[in-house]
């Protein structure tokens, strides 16, 4: 079967060795203890922080890809994103497409004057939701999710896990989500791996 | 040129006001007659100190004693820079930067100006090359300590966004281009503020100096001009450059943030 990514003795400073194989279409959920180290493989499979091992979408091998490529591709999403311009529109990739974040804009319930909004006045539900766009709008392959509805009402969250779901249905993108949520880890479905020792069981 | 000079009794009578004022703060509570008294002891000492150091050296004028004394400003400038940062980085590298960049600007600068404008005989000539160099560093040092210091404060404040920033697909040169802006701003700022007020606000110390050893206004002037020009240049360049350097250095060849190469901070 072929891996769409495919993660093979993976090391960083707390983690490892791991090994992992998610298939296009596929969502993995990441469970563990609080402190074992989710977000860090999360990070080091995005190329945030450093780590040994061969890491490969599709067969390619990441240090072949140029890193902000690597990055569009393989998106990470932390539970509280993060915002330096102004106005939402101004954190969106450059040269992103107006009909395509039309598109997502509805799916994600949300008006289209909300790419004017500025981010002082935005609530939490809809930065996570925007955030989670932004990240739409480069395409990538791979989600990794970090808690994306960590504070978020139940509405927000199913909006949320909708969305993502959509586009792994469509896209042929596959997911690594990390929860805590028990009722959220039963509606997603799925695959579900432990880290447990710095490992993957 | 005449010079009055100063007998010790002129010195003593001085040093009479800065006891006076140690007892004031004294008497008013200030905690820092001691301080003070320190800080005045240690004025004459390191000055006399300095002052023999150059004694000596213009009387042995020889390329490698002057060379010395110029990579011994340098190192001491160097420590400097590395003291003043809250965030510095770990290892080599927080002496490394702030050093190699005040060696390229103020030391080129140095040179560029004993051979091509002052033109001493020998360029060398310590009378002329330790002074400017001393007033070189001595800016440079601000000015990159606080570009270095601004840098290193925002990107450690800012970590969260630039890493939303790189985890987008931006690379790290476009993620921390504000910060690298700001960080160099704040270097240039009081060489571009001592400029301007050059003459109205203040008389810079080194034409005052040379008023008071008996050298024509205009002549001074035309010094503190060249100076001036120099400062800017050097200041400008250096932090440009350190700003740059640290920067790069904050990321790996995979433009991951490494904030693991700075120094935890020690509170308290």
């Amino acid at each position: 079967m072929d891996c769409l990514l495919e993660v093979e003795g993976l090391r960083t400073a707390q983690l490892g060795p791991l090994d992992l194989c998610l298939q296009a279409g596929e969502l993995v959920q990441i469970s563990g203890a609080s402190g074992s180290g989710k977000s860090l493989l999360l990070r080091a499979l995005a190329d945030l922080d450093p780590s040994s091992g061969a890491v490969r979408l599709a067969g390619q091998d990441r240090e072949g890809i140029e890193p902000p490529d690597w990055r569009r591709q393989v998106a990470y999403v932390p539970a509280e994103t993060a915002w330096w311009a102004s106005e939402v529109a101004e954190h969106f990739p450059s040269g992103w497409d107006k009909g395509q974040a039309l598109a997502w804009l509805e799916r994600f319930s949300l008006p289209e004057e909300s790419l004017r909004w500025e981010i002082e006045r935005l609530s939490s539900g809809e930065r996570q939701r925007l955030g989670l766009l932004r990240a739409f709008l480069n395409r990538p392959r791979v989600l990794l999710l970090d808690e994306p509805t960590a504070n978020l009402d139940l509405e927000n969250t199913r909006r949320i896990e909708r969305a993502v779901r959509s586009y792994l249905a469509e896209g042929g993108a596959g997911a690594l989500w990390v929860s805590h949520d028990t009722l959220q880890r039963s509606r997603l479905g799925g695959r579900i791996l432990e880290i447990r020792g710095g490992r993957l069981v | 040129m005449s010079v009055i000079s100063l007998s010790a009794w002129d010195l003593s009578l001085a040093a009479l006001l800065v006891v006076a004022l140690a007892g004031l703060t004294l008497w008013a509570r200030l905690g820092v007659g001691r301080s003070l008294l320190i800080a005045g002891v240690r004025t004459v000492l390191q000055l006399l100190l300095v002052g023999l150091v150059l004694q000596a050296l213009f009387d042995h004028a020889q390329l490698g004693w002057v060379a010395l004394m110029a990579l011994v400003m340098l190192a001491i400038a160097g420590y400097e820079v590395m003291a003043r940062q809250e965030r510095r980085f770990a290892g080599i590298w927080g002496y490394g930067i702030g050093a190699a960049t005040m060696f390229v600007s103020a030391f080129a600068v140095t040179v560029l100006a004993l051979t091509t404008m002052v033109g001493p005989t020998p360029w060398w000539e310590p009378q002329y090359a330790i002074p400017l160099l001393g007033m070189l560093l001595g800016n440079t040092m601000t000015g990159i300590a606080l570009g270095l210091d601004r840098l290193t404060q925002t990107v450690w404040r800012e970590r969260r966004v630039i890493e939303g920033r790189l985890a987008l697909g931006d690379t790290w040169v476009s993620a921390t281009a504000t910060m690298r802006r700001e960080a160099a701003r704040s270097g240039l700022m009081p060489t571009i503020n001592a400029m301007a007020a050059a003459g109205v606000v203040s008389l810079p110390g080194m034409m005052t100096g040379q008023i008071l050893a008996g050298v024509p206004p205009v002549e001074a002037v035309k010094y503190q001009i060249l100076i001036m020009f120099l400062i800017a240049a050097g200041t400008g360049f250096g932090a440009l450059g350190a700003v740059w350097l640290a920067s790069k250095r904050l990321f790996d060849q995979r433009s991951r943030l490494r904030l693991d190469r700075l120094r935890p901070v020690r509170r308290g």
